[in-house]
């Protein structure tokens, strides 16, 4: 439960290693090393720096040449372990054959461009295929006719070749032209468009094109050669470009063998890019150069002894700064970490704030699992979780692991409330025993079922949202202790102590209140008048000093009966964990929906109890995915909006150290 | 009479699936519509835009819950109708409107988060944790609302 402590280092190293031992730190990814903003300047006129955003971009457009080249083969020749590799990681190589490779990059680097020339050639087939068929369409009214299709007439005749809209007959075309001497041919006629061939004497040409212009004669879209003639070349095309095209494919496919080596090389430049982004911020003379960032205090010891014993140079460690911002990590024990990745979407705790991992993470499983509430599902969760785990547990990326992990403990937290509700995919026990076996078995709940007694769970649900910020309060008054400022710690903890205390003291005595909840208390007077003395001095203290940083008094009882407005606050928080049990509401209800459904259908023999089963099986896979859904985002509401709000702020920088930050490959020694 | 009050009933639980399954349906889509635009230039992000896709959905299985509930107490599934009187009918019809209302303009704007959440992951994809966030503060109401609708339904169940 710590924010690591974060050492300043300083490596100064000789130039002539300078690549062994950026490598060396980007293998071991423990260092965050300073980068240079842009407009930076050395620290000293002795030192030079480099620019190398040119080379990046270099760097950069191999990558993304990499990346599609990568994806055509992919499209050609899908890899085998598609989808399978969801959960694992990155592979391991190790350092001889990243050398290895990297011998190779120039010839890896020649495959990668001819995938890409054979892949624009195929985008030119996939442009030119249509285009041909359009043309073939277009010319397939015109198939009839025997002369090409510039064909205007003979020495004393012309002709008009083209389409009148609609189907229109014979007669009405001689009718329109008006032309006895005119020959009209149909060449070919369909509901949108008939095809014509009109020839006449070239006398008359003029006064038939002008009857034909009235009938909206268009000259047709297609010209040159026989029609005939025309099909069979384009039809010859289009087969060999579709010939082409599998030759293109094979071709690509041919170098699936050496899929990893793209993707080694789309690594290998990402490590590069990412290493001349570091070079780029180095201070440097001819023989030196110095680099400077963060190590964990932890890893401090380590890195020195790896980098001095290998090379020539000089590691030095500092304490930050009391006013610097270093970078955030996290450090939690086995029960905590999972949760870390809560707290990282959140924020990183800000300079003198507590790392909130371990309190969250003590209500996080529990406050999950109320909102599942299934011992099933949650057995699901723990074996599945369990499952990925092993499978993978080589390749596995931490962040992933501790996700996984973290589904795997709120499962536990599931599997708990489960009991505690007797809900085994909701009340399949009950209905299996009553359709198949006609037994009633009644009611499998350690505690209760919130069905049935929604009132009580409600209360409950109350009582550990009331924890939880009381948690949340307690949190805030130890940062502010340990910050020295322990008199703010009584005024904005110790105060709402005592009046949350007394307020709900008297309330639960209250016939209103209490008797939602069934509860009589009567307590006596003598008990009562504490509760009231407990609220009365916890009022009195935040009307005080809720606008102590007022020294005008009359604006200082304002803003601290302002601040004691703020009570609405808390209770609009407490209410909030009614979702605790709306959603495990939700879970058990809709359980039982699926449940009666299958009921329904399980009357006939052999085919009934197959049915049953297929919508027992859909219906809990659907509710399990909807529910766990919504356990997840509704418990980070509660940790982030009602627990968080009361103390933690965060605002810090997380710890991004120079490493590995590639997507096929993981380099190690 | 008798009548009147099954059916008054029943109309509460048909309105509460009808209405905020409306409201579900109408969100899911505007943030599918946008889930969609973001996937045409980053497919990896499907996971992540499908789960916010999914945030404005679960009105539509809250009203069916409600529904669910109240023709259960009243018998509709698997069993005798119940002769209730038009006092008790009407009572359920009025349990059931929070669901309904609440569940459908709910719905409809926590999909109008959603798909400013959706805007936000694609361009800061680090930011999800935070973008569920703001369609799940939303829901909060559709919850509270759920809670009411059952505990007064169970409670009218309880009136003679």
């Amino acid at each position: 439960m710590a924010v690591l402590p974060m050492k300043r280092v300083l490596i100064a190293g000789l130039r002539k290693n300078r690549k062994q031992m950026l490598e060396l730190l980007q293998r071991q990814g423990v260092m965050e090393i300073s980068i240079r903003k842009p407009g930076e300047t050395a620290t000293d006129p002795v030192f030079t720096l480099t620019d190398t955003t040119g080379i990046r971009a270099t760097f950069e457009k191999s990558i993304t040449l990499a990346g599609q080249s990568l994806a055509v083969l992919d499209a050609v020749s899908p890899p085998e372990n598609a989808g399978g590799g969801l959960f694992s990681g990155r592979e391991r190589m190790s350092l001889t054959d990243y050398e290895t490779n990297t011998k190779k990059r120039d010839r890896i680097m020649d495959m990668v461009y001819e995938i890409q020339s054979l892949n624009k050639r195929r985008l030119e087939i996939a442009a030119e295929i249509p285009k041909t068929e359009s043309q073939l369409e277009a010319i397939a009214p015109w198939m009839e006719f025997s002369h090409p299709l510039d064909f205007t007439g003979t020495k004393s005749t012309r002709t008009f070749l083209g389409a009148l809209p609609n189907d229109v007959p014979e007669e009405a075309i001689r009718e329109g032209i008006g032309n006895d001497a005119a020959a009209v041919d149909i060449v070919s006629h369909s509901g949108e468009q008939t095809c014509i061939a009109v020839t006449c004497l070239k006398k008359d040409a003029e006064a038939v094109e002008e009857a034909l212009r009235r009938m909206s004669f268009a000259r047709p879209a297609v010209s040159g050669d026989v029609p005939a003639k025309q099909k069979e070349a384009l039809s010859v095309k289009l087969e060999r470009l579709a010939g082409e095209d599998e030759e293109l494919k094979k071709k690509i496919a041919a170098f699936a063998p050496r899929r990893d080596e793209i993707r080694f090389i789309a690594d290998y430049f990402r490590l590069r890019s990412d290493k001349y982004e570091v070079i780029g911020s180095l201070e440097q003379t001819d023989r030196v150069f110095i680099v400077r960032g963060y190590v964990a205090a932890r890893d401090a010891a380590n890195l020195e002894e790896l980098l001095t014993t290998r090379f020539d140079c000089v590691v030095e460690f500092s304490d930050p700064a009391p006013d610097e911002e270093a970078p955030v990590a996290l450090s939690n024990n086995g029960y905590a970490a999972p949760v870390e990745g809560v707290i990282a979407s959140y924020a990183m705790p800000a300079k003198g704030e507590i790392d909130p991992t371990f309190l969250a993470s003590i209500f996080y499983y529990f406050l999950f699992g109320m909102m599942l509430s299934d011992a099933a599902y949650g057995l699901i969760m723990v074996v599945g979780v369990a499952v990925v785990l092993a499978k993978n547990k080589d390749s596995i990326e931490p962040g992933m692991r501790k996700t996984l992990k973290m589904f795997q403990y709120a499962g536990i937290g599931t599997m708990f409330w489960g009991v505690m509700f007797g809900a085994y995919f909701g009340d399949l026990p009950q209905v299996i025993m009553r359709t198949f076996f006609h037994t009633e078995i009644g009611s499998l709940a350690l505690w209760c079922e919130p069905t049935l007694q929604p009132m009580t769970v409600l209360g409950v649900a109350f009582i550990i949202g009331i924890i939880h910020i009381f948690v949340g309060m307690g949190a805030l008054a130890y940062t502010d202790i340990k910050q020295g400022k322990v008199m703010d710690a009584v005024y904005d903890v110790g105060f709402w102590y005592l009046l949350l205390v007394g307020a709900i003291g008297i309330l639960l005595n209250t016939d209103m209140v209490g008797g939602m909840f069934g509860l009589h208390l009567n307590l006596p007077a003598s008990v009562i008048l504490v509760f009231e003395i407990l609220a009365g001095i916890g009022a009195v203290g935040v009307v005080l000093f809720g606008g102590r940083d007022s020294s005008n008094w009359g604006l200082r009882i304002g803003k601290g009966l302002y601040a004691l407005y703020g009570i609405s606050s808390y209770l609009s928080d407490i209410l909030s964990y009614s979702r605790l049990l709306a959603l495990g509401l939700a879970t058990g209800v809709i359980s039982s929906v699926f449940n009666s459904m299958a009921a329904m259908v399980a009357a006939p023999p052999v085919i009934g109890p197959i049915l049953f089963t297929l919508i027992v099986v859909v219906g809990h896979v659907l509710n399990l995915a909807i529910n766990a859904l919504g356990a997840y985002v509704h418990t980070n509401r509660l940790e982030y909006v009602e627990f968080f709000g009361k103390f933690y702020n965060g605002g810090g920088k997380p710890f991004e150290p120079f490493t590995e930050n590639t997507k096929h490959y993981r380099v190690s020694e | 009479m008798s009548d009147l009050g099954l059916f008054f009933a029943i109309l509460g639980a048909a309105l509460a699936a009808l209405v905020a399954g409306a409201g579900s349906a109408k969100g899911v889509g505007m943030a599918g519509q946008a889930a969609a635009g973001v996937v045409t230039d980053q497919p990896d992000m499907f996971g992540r835009v499908l789960i916010l896709q999914l945030l404005p959905g679960t009105q539509g299985i809250y009203g069916l819950l409600i529904a669910f509930v109240a023709m259960n107490n009243l018998g509709i599934i698997g069993g005798q109708p119940a002769n209730i009187s038009l006092l008790k009918g009407l009572a359920y019809l009025g349990a059931c409107l929070p669901m309904a209302i609440v569940g459908y303009i709910s719905a409809i704007n926590q999909a109008k988060a959603a798909v400013a959440s959706i805007a936000l992951v694609s361009k800061r994809p680090d930011q999800f944790g935070k973008s569920m966030l703001f369609p799940a503060m939303v829901e909060t109401y559709a919850i509270f609302a759920l809670l009411i609708s059952i505990l007064a339904i169970s409670g009218v169940g309880a009136i003679q």
